[in-house]
């Protein structure tokens, strides 16, 4: 009987954040660290001819001053994991040396006595830049004659890439209506609420190096830092603490972690860096930053025949861990949730003079989900039909799963029409779509988006995946019956200490209380990928719950030969195991070790572990593997036990999403009035923890949708440098949701769960973006590009 | 040249010779190591850094600690009394209220000054009083939730004379 999973458990994370006595990493605090900052590129593009650094060294609590040749043959380049044909990897070095690609490379590193001086020595730094043409616009850096961000490249092109399956000429021939359409995907900023940070503290003697880092990959980063500063992986710890959000920005391995290492390798004295968040937005990845044009084709009737999409993607400057692959994963979601003949996608990726793009929330599926959405739209307004009935039309039949698409998947289960129907009653659409003519016949601006989504989850198995995409867990009972949990991901808000113990603990049958659930901590938890692609729970948790079944095995066998019963007959309920009743006597009977306890045995008369009159808890089972004296013959002592799960697919989540906008035409002010959501990620375990995921997905989405960019101008300028110039939602911007779920299990893993982190960004943007088009469409309007502010609705309302 | 400050923090008088140039937030966090309030933007906009200054809610991260001598400050660390958690507190954690938890401390504090001023605030209110708090994680539908179950509670305390 399920006691947690299931139910809305109150966090155990929480009670440390609440009351401020968490660590996040600036928070820990060691003896005689030295603090580290940067200078950074003032300039998009230019040749570095002299840097000064004397004036620097001379002032005061200033250690040491460092330059990208003090380092050039010191510390690797940083890492790009991108595997694709003829792809253009920049040698990007931790500080530049003579040639800065982006304002805010770093330059050079001051490390000082305390973060003030070390500030203040950052301005005596003399620099002599000469300026070179910078690329901003990702369509102008394919173009020939453009200005170059490598010049040795011969063009700005980082690679191309063409995928999708069917005759996308026969597809498009065959249709009655062929609809184009150029989409903008701005350049977003993830702005975890913590800013990046590092600590690094060197011990000569053991030769060890421990790195303190927010991070949500703390063991590929330990693989990636140790290459990269020359250092025995297995003399290199990365411990990451409380990381105060991620959503992809810290999916990955910056400069400032192989520098901060090495330098605390030259002083032997521990070093910090704590991002500034001026910093965070020139120098932490962007997300999305892609221009793509669409081409459908339809027949009369609704039915999609085909879909292309080209797409110029801005990689940025440089290439970071994951930048040139998320391009392919838009390719890999364009089907939707839709059955499409032929799809076609071409990558033109460039290089452009701004920060390096790379995963954020959703990393190239919301684009994809963004392309197809407004694309059904599109169609549907080309026929003059409703925008659900268009989808209903496209949509694989239940029965159809698993369902292949034309990029290469194979959907695990879904059913798009019962999410939609829900959505609707929950929405009363029909009510909404007469609400809506009443309102324009009252000279309001009111509209309806609707958004039918699925992604791509559980990232993932690692035929498909750069590094590896299993996960890892070690589940041991300790002596005293508690349960300590290993996990390879990396929670950094998503709640796993809470649920992978509420998973552990209904499995084991024991109270919560009693599971511990670690992470983030190379020296103590076994290798694992971490967590990003929702995949904590589908992966990592499909782990926990592997590693317990085989500790579950153990403990069976255990139990049948204390018990003396055969394994078989033995069963196990509620923390138990127990032999059946009539059998007892016999085999009880016939046992004939004597140290073996018997059922006449009353149980007060046996020291340790408790053996009941004819059943054993698990945690006392624990305690006599850990005894091992009453062991079947051959068993190892010890109760635990470690998982490495291979996932065989992906999953795919899926939706519909409703949003209803009303625009004030003077102000051209968008309001929100209603926002629906019927998300399907699977058997759920914390509804609670799934709910909140959805909601800050959800906000994250409105933000792209209406206020957020990343806004550089013609000289690559970062215009968007703080967060008084980057817009993000604030409470009174975002409505009340309106949430509810379907739950189609997975196969894909025993417990049937799917993931829910990145399904907001994915499912929420185009509902907003369909809703205001849908709002303006009486002005004549088919599409706007995001951000939707006022003024640029204003004059869509005002200019018609 | 240092500067001698005086400030009680969550009840404990503390006296320091610090730069005049140390930010508020530098002294709980550096000289008294407080460390649960936290540094999100450096701009007064994410509100991450906030604490109550004589009973204000204010922004740490852009007060001089020498402008808060002689003053009264309550951080996170403070609001809990007894070993009972404040009421927003206790709302943070029944309502989920919170993800990654960096933001939370000066999202309690917030919510605990909104309530101050009006402990009957509706949902607009409170969406309206957390404007100088950004969150990334919750979608604030939780925040809010959080807040009105405080002042739920409360209320009922106030009622019932407790």
């Amino acid at each position: 009987m399920a006691k947690y999973v299931g139910e809305k458990i109150k966090r155990t994370e929480d009670p440390r954040l609440i009351q401020g006595i968490g660590h996040y990493v600036d928070d820990i605090k060691l003896p005689d660290t030295l603090h580290v900052a940067f200078l950074r590129s003032m300039y998009a593009h230019a040749h570095i001819t002299g840097i000064d650094t004397s004036e620097a060294l001379a002032a005061p609590g200033v250690v040491a001053v460092y330059t990208g040749k003090d380092v050039a043959d010191k510390v690797g380049a940083v890492p790009c994991a991108g595997a694709l044909p003829d792809l253009k990897v920049p040698d990007y070095r931790v500080l530049a040396n003579d040639h800065a690609v982006f304002v805010g490379q770093p330059l050079a590193a001051v490390v000082a006595t305390d973060k003030y001086a070390a500030r203040d020595a950052i301005d005596l730094i003399m620099v002599d830049y000469e300026e070179l043409p910078a690329v901003v616009d990702v369509e102008e850096a394919a173009k020939e004659g453009s200005p170059l961000v490598y010049e040795e490249y011969g063009d700005n092109i980082a690679y191309r890439l063409t995928s999708g399956e069917g005759d996308i000429e026969a597809a498009l021939g065959a249709a009655d209506k062929i609809i184009k359409q150029r989409v903008v995907h701005q350049r977003l900023a993830p702005i975890a609420m913590e800013p990046r940070g590092v600590l690094a503290r060197y011990f000569p003697g053991e030769q060890e190096l421990t790195v303190w880092s927010s991070t949500q990959i703390p063991h590929l980063l330990r693989t990636q830092l140790a290459i990269m500063i020359g250092i025995p992986e297995n003399k290199l710890r990365v411990i990451t603490p409380e990381v105060g959000g991620g959503f992809g920005s810290k999916l990955n391995v910056y400069a400032e972690e192989a520098l901060l290492g090495w330098i605390a390798m030259q002083l032997n004295k521990p070093v910090k860096w704590i991002e500034t968040r001026r910093e965070n937005m020139q120098a932490t990845i962007h997300g999305r930053g892609q221009v793509g044009y669409i081409e459908i084709g339809c027949k009369n009737d609704g039915e999609i025949t085909g879909l292309r999409y080209n797409v110029f993607a801005d990689m940025g400057a440089y290439l970071q861990l994951l930048t040139p692959a998320i391009p392919t994963l838009t390719g890999l979601m364009l089907s939707g949730c839709y059955k499409i003949p032929a799809i076609q996608m071409n990558i033109t990726a460039c290089f452009t003079n701004k920060m390096a793009t790379d995963a954020y929330r959703g990393a190239g599926r919301p684009e994809a989900t963004y392309v197809i959405e407004r694309a059904v739209d599109l169609v549907a307004a080309e026929l003059g039909m409703d925008v659900v009935e268009v989808r209903r039309r496209n949509f694989p039949q239940p029965d159809e799963f698993p369902f292949a698409t034309k990029t290469g998947l194979s959907y695990d289960s879904g059913n798009y029409q019962g999410a939609l129907d829900k959505a609707l009653a929950m929405a009363d659409y029909t009510g909404l779509r007469q609400m809506q003519k009443q309102a324009r016949d009252a000279g309001r601006i009111v509209g309806i988006g609707v958004s039918t989504y699925v992604e791509i989850c559980a990232l993932g198995p690692s035929q498909a995946m750069p590094a590896g995409g299993w996960e890892s867990a070690t589940v041991r009972i300790e002596p005293t019956g508690k349960v300590t949990v290993l996990t390879g991901i990396s929670p950094h808000g998503q709640g796993e200490e809470t649920s992978f113990a509420q998973i552990v603990a209904d499995e084991f049958g024991i109270a919560l209380e009693d599971v511990t659930v670690i992470h983030g901590d190379t020296a103590i938890v076994q290798y694992g990928i971490g967590t990003f692609g929702s995949r904590g729970i589908a992966v990592g948790g499909t782990a926990v719950f592997l590693a317990v079944e085989k500790l579950k095995e153990k403990a069976k066998q255990i139990a049948a030969h204390m018990l003396g019963a055969d394994a078989s007959s033995v069963t196990f309920k509620e923390g138990k195991f127990s032999k059946p009743a009539t059998r007892a006597a016999s085999v009880a009977g016939g046992v004939s070790d004597p140290d073996v306890p018997v059922s006449e045995a009353p149980a007060a008369a046996l020291p340790e572990p408790n053996v009941e009159d004819k059943q054993i808890s698990i945690q006392d089972i624990a305690l006599a593997a850990h005894i091992a004296r009453e062991l079947p013959p051959g068993m190892e002592p010890g109760m635990s036990a470690t998982h490495f799960f291979e996932p065989t697919n992906f999953t795919f989540p899926f939706g519909t999403h409703i949003c209803v906008v009303e625009i004030d035409k003077e102000t051209g002010d968008i309001k929100i009035v209603k926002y629906v959501a019927v998300d399907d990620c699977g058997k759920v375990i914390n509804p609670m923890i799934v709910e909140g995921q959805i909601h800050g997905g959800i906000v994250q989405a409105i933000g792209q949708a209406l206020y957020e960019e990343v806004v550089y101008d013609e000289q690559g300028q970062l215009i968007t440098g703080t967060l008084m110039d980057y817009a993000l939602p604030k409470a009174a911007m975002i409505p009340h949701l309106e949430l509810d779920r379907t739950e189609t299990p997975s196969p894909v893993n025993p417990m049937g769960v799917k993931g829910v982190g990145e399904a907001g960004t994915i499912g929420a943007t185009p509902a907003v973006v369909g809703a205001v088009v849908d709002a303006l469409s009486p002005y004549g309007v088919r599409h706007l590009d995001m951000p939707l502010r006022p003024e640029k609705i204003w004059q869509a309302v005002n200019q018609a | 040249m240092n500067k001698a400050v005086s400030i009680k923090v969550n009840g404990t008088a503390h006296t320091a010779e610090i730069e005049p140039r140390l930010l508020l937030v530098h002294y709980l966090r550096d000289v008294l190591g407080l460390t649960g309030t936290h540094v999100g933007c450096e701009t007064s906009i994410c509100g991450a850094c906030t604490v109550m200054l004589d009973g204000q809610a204010v922004k740490s991260c852009t007060i001089l600690a020498i402008q808060a001598d002689g003053s009264s400050v309550t951080t996170i660390e403070g609001l809990a009394a007894n070993g009972v958690l404040h009421p927003v507190q206790e709302g943070f954690w029944e309502k989920h209220g919170l993800q990654c938890g960096y933001c939370t401390p000066g999202m309690i504090v917030a919510g605990a000054q909104i309530l101050l001023r009006n402990p009957h605030a509706s949902d607009d209110e409170i969406r309206h009083g957390l404007e100088g708090n950004l969150c990334r994680c919750t979608g604030y539908q939780n925040i809010v939730a959080a807040v009105k179950y405080a002042a739920g509670k409360i209320n009922t305390q106030a009622a019932s004379g407790d």
